[in-house]
């Protein structure tokens, strides 16, 4: 086993300072860079030969000076500092509210009894539904927003938090019963700890769909974020905008749910490795 | 008389709904609240026979309706043609998988404004951001499906010496199926929501996202209630078909 290892990473510890795991690794990321690599480089030949209307493909250049200057005058971190403010502000009230909820409705069957058909009701009409209703009621002032990105967040969340307590082990509970567990004792030290990563996973879906349901706000009620920026880039033709918008919203929706991933990972290893 | 314990809970499910019905229609006929803003819930009911009998709700259903299901066919074949080909082949999956994963991460809705410059507000737009919804779900689940096809049925069919066609339908489809299945349904109902939101920006051409935004602009509350509760009534039943098919297609795993 060991000749093997050696013989299989010789070259690369050869050097002794790069770890085989490494090497792989890299090679990983080059390969899967070959194919937005020819992606950029087909994009910049088709502006340089003109095979599209720049109106349609706007030169890679322009997206680069475009960032440059949004970046230059302060406008790029404006829009994305009040998209944030107002994904963290609406993701906060809309978990806690869902977290509450779920809590409710696995501990107490009675209280599910009476809230559940409605609240399955209200799921069926999503985000995208409510944004028409809520404008004529809210107006098109930041509540409106709030509102939209905190039921983003609220129903994976309530939802999640609901499943992940009623799913807990029966085992755990018999257990808990042998040894004459209070309601107290049960909750903290059974219930609670086995619906942690459930409603981890709440969370990160959570604020996925927060982060969407922001996205669609700003595009139909908004006059600042980076969801307006999409629409006045669209009005305006300016496609280079529109461009940069949509990679800043997809970078950041990367790195929230990447950071939150890793988050998930560590709690599931501490579930299966007491 | 005691209820039975389905009863009692069915009873118990129908005491909220029931007390926000009567609040509603309260509200409205006292007055408490503007009727623009909550219309009584009659009013709601004449618009939809309204609606329905002279301006043609039927026609904005089949329209929304038919736009979904060409968008859902077209995404979630490309889908499933896509997550299998990054599942089968390794090769595939380094070169391409990451940009898919980053692909992905933006939000669906962003490509509206991006789409629209480059279809205009035609139908071809609509159908493409359908399709790009339902191709993602099902390129997922269809990787993730034939990914997971255990080991030692892959050694059984090399030991049968089955050929192609044979590991296909009869290895990776079988196990894959369940996986498939549940991109599907999420892509029909991502599909059913991306019909809609295409419909409010490119609100060009029958369909019931159109009917809501007019609503919008006209202040006609009834109408954007009628559009809400209808967009909400055909997402619950395309789930419904969508989990009896699938419950259906795996009957055979059912022992």
């Amino acid at each position: 086993m060991s000749t093997l290892t050696l013989s299989r990473s010789g070259w690369q510890s050869a050097g002794g300072l790069i770890p085989a795991s490494w090497t792989r690794a890299i090679g990983l990321v080059c390969v899967g860079l070959v194919v937005p690599l020819g992606a950029v480089l087909l994009w910049s030949l088709s502006a340089t030969y003109e095979w599209l209307p720049t109106q349609i493909l706007p030169p890679l250049g322009d997206v680069g000076r475009a960032m440059a200057e949004m970046w230059q005058n302060g406008d790029l971190v404006a829009h994305t500092s009040i998209s944030l403010q107002r994904v963290l502000f609406g993701f906060t009230l809309g978990a806690l509210a869902g977290l509450s909820l779920g809590i409710a409705m696995g501990l107490s069957p009675t209280f599910e009894d009476y809230v559940k058909p409605l609240f399955s009701a209200v799921v069926q009409v999503p985000a995208i539904g409510w944004i028409p209703l809520l404008m004529l009621w809210l107006g098109i002032d930041e509540a409106l927003k709030i509102v939209i990105i905190a039921k983003g967040a609220f129903v994976p969340m309530a939802w999640n938090t609901y499943s992940g307590i009623r799913n807990v082990p029966a085992a755990y509970i018999e257990v808990a019963k042998a040894f004459r567990f209070n309601r107290r004792q049960l909750l903290r030290k059974v219930i609670l700890p086995a619906a942690v990563p459930p409603i981890f996973t709440g969370i990160r879906y959570g604020l996925t769909h927060a982060w969407g349901a922001l996205v669609a706000v700003e595009l139909l009620a908004s006059s600042e974020g980076l969801g307006y920026l999409l629409v006045w880039g669209r009005q305006m033709f300016w496609l280079d905008v529109v461009l940069v918008a949509m990679i800043l919203i997809g970078a950041i929706g990367f790195v929230m749910d990447t950071i939150l991933a890793a988050l998930e990972r560590r709690l599931q290893r501490w579930r299966f490795e007491p | 008389m005691t209820l039975s314990l389905s009863g009692r809970r069915a009873a118990r499910g129908a005491v909220l709904p029931v007390l926000l019905l009567v609040l509603w229609e309260t509200a409205s006929r006292a007055q408490w609240v503007d009727t623009k803003l909550l219309p009584p819930i009659e009013a709601v009911l004449d618009v939809f026979i309204h609606e329905l009998t002279e301006n043609g709700l039927l026609g904005h259903l089949v329209a929304s309706l038919s736009r979904n299901l060409t968008g859902f066919a077209i995404g979630s074949a490309l889908g499933a043609a896509f997550g299998a080909l990054l599942g089968l082949s390794r090769a595939a999956d380094y070169l391409l998988g990451p940009s898919f994963h980053g692909f992905k991460q933006i939000a669906r809705l962003a490509w509206i404004p991006l789409l629209s410059i480059w279809f205009g507000f035609a139908e071809s737009a609509k159908v493409v951001f359908i399709a790009l919804s339902a191709f993602v779900p099902v390129a997922l689940n269809t990787y993730e499906g034939v990914r997971r096809v255990p080991q030692p049925l892959i050694e059984v069919g090399r030991a049968l010496q089955f050929s192609t066609a044979q590991f296909v339908f009869k290895v990776f489809l079988p196990s894959a199926l369940p996986s498939i299945l549940v991109g599907l349904q999420l892509a029909l109902i991502y599909s059913w929501l991306g019909t809609v939101a295409a419909e409010y920006f490119m609100a060009v051409g029958p369909g019931i996202g159109g009917l809501i935004v007019s609503g919008r602009d006209r202040f006609e509350m009834e109408l954007v209630m009628l559009g809400v509760v209808l967009l909400g009534s055909v997402g619950f039943v395309l789930s419904l078909i969508a989990s009896r098919a699938s419950h259906y297609l795996l009957r055979w795993q059912r022992p």
